[in-house]
C-alpha cells in the first residue's frame, strides 16, 4: 500500500505542484483546503504524513496543530508545517505547538520531497 | 527656590505698556531703580509682598505677573533638555556642548524670549515627528492590508517556483499535466503581477491626510481648543450631524470629534446650560453639590462645567454673577482631564498654570489616578503644581466603570478630573503634584516613575 500524505493547503496551484511531485515519488496524495474541519479530515484520512499550511481559511494551522497534539491518537502524527519566509515568530510558535518539521514558502521541490520522505514510514 | 517664571519680563511688559518709567515704578513700590532693573531682567526673584505691591502699582492681578503662557514654554524647554540628555547619552559627540543650564532656564526665557519660543516650538515638532515615525512603523508591522498583500505575493511565488521547477527538471511529463502546469504558470504570473502592482500603489499613495505629523487625538484636541471647548451648536434641541462638524480634519480625528459631539449633545440635553448657570450662581462651582441638585453623574457635571460658554453665558440671560459662571468661564480657568483604564489620557483641557504633559500619562499623584484606583468614590484634593508655588487648584475626580457588553464582560473604565482654581485662603495642605515625572522637580517623590531632569529629583 502506498504511503499516504494529506496536504492541508488552500492554494490550488501549490496543491497541484506538490501533488505532482509526491505522486511521482510513489505517494498517495490527498488535499484538504479548509482549516475549520481540517482535524476531522485528518482523522478520516489517517495519513502517514500531514503537510500543514499556517495561513488557512476558517482556522489557522496553529490551532489545527494544537488540536492534533491534544488528541492521543494523533499526537505522534508527523506534521510538516509550511510557514512564510521571514516569519520567525510563526516558526517558533509552530515548534512550541509540536510541529515535527518546518519549511518556509517559497521552497524548492527537492526540499519538500526530502522533508516528506524523512517524515514518512521507513 | 520659588520658580517665578518670567515675573520680571511681565513686570517690564506691563510697565512699558502703562508708559511708566522704571524710576517711577521703583519709587511707587519703595525699591531702587537698579534693583527693579535686575528684577525686570529676571536676575532677581521677587518676593510675594513686593510682587503684590508692584501688581497694585500696575493695577493687575499678581497672578497675571507670575503665571500664564510661561508655564507651557518652560515645560517645553525642560522637555527639550531631557530629549537632548537622552540623545547625547546615546551618541556623545566629541564636540558636544555642556548640558543645558536648567537652573538658569528662567533667565534664558526672560532674556531671549524669541529663541526660547523657537526652541520649545522645535521640541514640540520633534515630539510630533517621533510619534509619527512610531505610528508608521506600527503600521508596517500590523497593517492588515500589507500583510494580506504580502501573503498573496508569497503564495503566487511559491506556486510559480514549484511549477516552473517541475517543468524544467522533471523530464518526461504527460502532455495533459504539462498543459495544466503551463496554465497554472500563466495564472500565477498574472496574479503576481497584479499583487505587485497593488502593493506598489498601496505604498506609493500619499496618506498624509490620514497619517500626518499629528495623531488623530492631537488633531481632535487642537480643534476643541480652537472652539474654546464649547460647542454652541450642540447645546440646542436639534444638534447637527456630529459626523459633519469638522470636515477639515482627517477621518480618524473626525471620528473622535463625532464621538465627543454625541456625548456633548447628550450631556447638554441632560443639563442645559441656562440651568447650569443658574445653579452655579446659586451653589457655586462645587460639582458635588451641582450633581446632587440635578441628580446627574459627576463626570457629566464635570464635562458641562468645562464647556461653559466664553463670557459665562452672557447670552443666556440668567444673570449669573461675575463671581461664578462669568469668571470661571474665562479661558483657561477650568481644566478637565480624563483617562481610560490604562491611565492613558483620552481628554485634556488644560487650566492656566496646570501643565498637562504633551504625551503619555500624567503625574500619578493626580486625584485622577486616585479615582482610577478607587472607582465610584468621589475624590476631592487640593493640589499644587510643584515648582510653581503660588498656584493652588482643587482636583475633583470620579471614576465610573461601564459594562457596555453586559454581564460577564470586562468593564470599560473612565476616570475624570475637574481642575478648578483654588484662590481662597488655604484650608488644608495641598498635595504637591507635577505634570509628568521627566519635567517635575519634586524631590523624593514616592510615586516617581522615571528620573527627573531637574537635578536630583529623587
Amino acid at each position: 500500500m502506498a504511503k499516504h500524505v494529506l496536504l492541508i493547503e488552500d492554494e490550488p496551484n501549490i496543491i497541484e505542484a506538490i501533488r505532482f511531485i509526491l505522486t511521482r515519488d510513489g505517494w498517495q496524495v490527498s488535499a484538504h483546503s479548509d482549516g475549520a474541519d481540517a482535524v476531522a479530515a485528518i482523522r478520516g484520512a489517517r495519513p502517514d504524513v500531514v503537510v500543514l499550511d499556517v495561513m488557512l481559511p476558517g482556522r489557522s494551522g496553529f490551532e489545527v496543530l494544537q488540536e492534533l497534539r491534544a488528541d492521543p491518537g494523533l499526537a505522534a502524527l508527523p506534521v510538516l508545517m509550511l510557514t512564510a519566509k521571514g516569519q520567525e515568530r510563526d516558526r517558533e510558535q509552530a515548534a512550541r505547538l509540536g510541529a515535527t518539521r518546518f519549511m518556509t514558502k517559497p521552497f524548492a521541490n527537492t526540499e519538500i520531497l526530502d522533508a516528506v520522505r524523512a517524515l514518512g514510514p521507513a | 527656590m520659588p520658580r517665578q517664571a518670567l515675573a520680571g519680563s511681565r513686570i517690564r511688559e506691563r510697565r512699558t505698556a502703562d508708559g511708566l518709567r522704571q524710576v517711577d515704578l521703583a519709587r511707587l513700590v519703595g525699591i531702587s531703580a537698579s534693583y527693579l532693573n535686575l528684577i525686570e531682567h529676571n536676575r532677581r526673584n521677587v518676593g510675594a509682598a513686593l510682587l503684590r505691591k508692584i501688581a497694585e502699582a500696575l493695577k493687575v492681578d499678581p497672578a497675571a505677573l507670575t503665571e500664564g503662557a510661561g508655564a507651557a514654554l518652560l515645560a517645553g524647554l525642560r522637555e527639550a533638555a531631557t530629549a537632548a540628555d537622552g540623545a547625547s547619552a546615546a551618541a556623545s559627540s566629541p564636540a558636544a556642548p555642556g548640558a543645558p543650564e536648567l537652573d538658569r532656564i528662567e533667565e534664558f526665557v526672560g532674556r531671549f524670549p524669541g529663541w526660547a519660543g523657537l526652541l520649545a516650538g522645535l521640541q514640540g515638532r520633534v515630539g510630533h515627528l517621533e510619534r509619527s515615525v512610531e505610528m508608521l512603523s506600527d503600521r508596517l508591522a500590523h497593517d492588515p492590508t500589507l500583510s494580506a498583500a504580502l501573503h498573496d505575493i508569497l503564495s503566487a511565488v511559491t506556486a510559480l517556483r514549484s511549477t516552473a521547477a517541475i517543468l524544467a527538471e522533471e523530464g518526461e511529463i504527460e502532455p495533459e499535466w504539462r498543459a495544466r502546469f503551463h496554465a497554472n504558470l500563466e495564472d500565477e504570473s498574472v496574479r503576481l503581477a497584479e499583487g505587485a502592482e497593488a502593493l506598489v500603489s498601496y505604498l506609493d499613495t500619499p496618506r498624509t491626510r490620514e497619517q500626518g505629523v499629528v495623531s488623530p487625538q492631537e488633531a481632535f484636541e487642537g480643534w476643541l481648543e480652537a472652539r474654546g471647548y464649547h460647542l454652541a451648536e450642540c447645546e440646542g434641541a436639534a444638534p447637527p450631524d456630529p459626523e459633519a462638524l469638522a470636515p477639515e480634519l482627517p477621518a480618524a480625528a473626525r471620528r473622535l470629534v463625532a464621538a465627543y459631539a454625541r456625548r456633548y449633545s447628550t450631556d447638554a440635553a441632560a443639563l442645559p446650560m441656562p440651568a447650569l448657570l443658574a445653579a452655579l450662581a446659586d451653589l457655586g462651582p462645587d460639582p458635588g453639590r451641582l450633581a446632587e441638585r440635578f441628580g446627574l453623574p459627576l463626570p457629566l457635571v464635570f464635562r458641562r462645567l468645562a464647556a461653559l460658554p466664553p463670557g459665562g453665558g452672557a447670552g443666556a440671560g440668567t444673570g449669573a454673577s461675575a463671581g461664578t459662571g462669568g469668571e470661571l468661564a474665562e479661558p483657561g480657568r477650568i481644566g478637565l482631564v480624563a483617562c481610560d483604564g490604562s491611565g492613558a489620557l483620552i481628554f485634556r483641557k488644560p487650566a492656566e498654570g496646570f501643565v498637562l504633559p504633551r504625551f503619555g500619562p500624567g503625574c500619578s499623584l493626580w486625584p485622577l489616578y486616585q479615582a482610577l484606583a478607587r472607582p465610584v468614590t468621589p475624590i476631592r484634593t487640593p493640589i499644587e503644581m510643584s515648582g510653581r508655588g503660588q498656584r493652588r487648584f482643587l482636583g475633583y475626580a470620579y471614576c465610573q466603570p461601564a459594562y457596555p457588553g453586559g454581564f460577564d464582560t470586562p468593564p470599560v473604565v473612565e476616570a475624570w478630573m475637574l481642575i478648578l482654581p483654588d484662590d481662597g485662603p488655604a484650608t488644608a495642605p495641598a498635595q504637591a503634584v507635577g505634570a509628568s515625572c521627566r519635567i517635575c522637580a519634586r524631590a523624593a517623590c514616592p510615586a516617581r516613575r522615571e528620573p527627573s531632569i531637574l537635578g536630583d529629583g529623587g
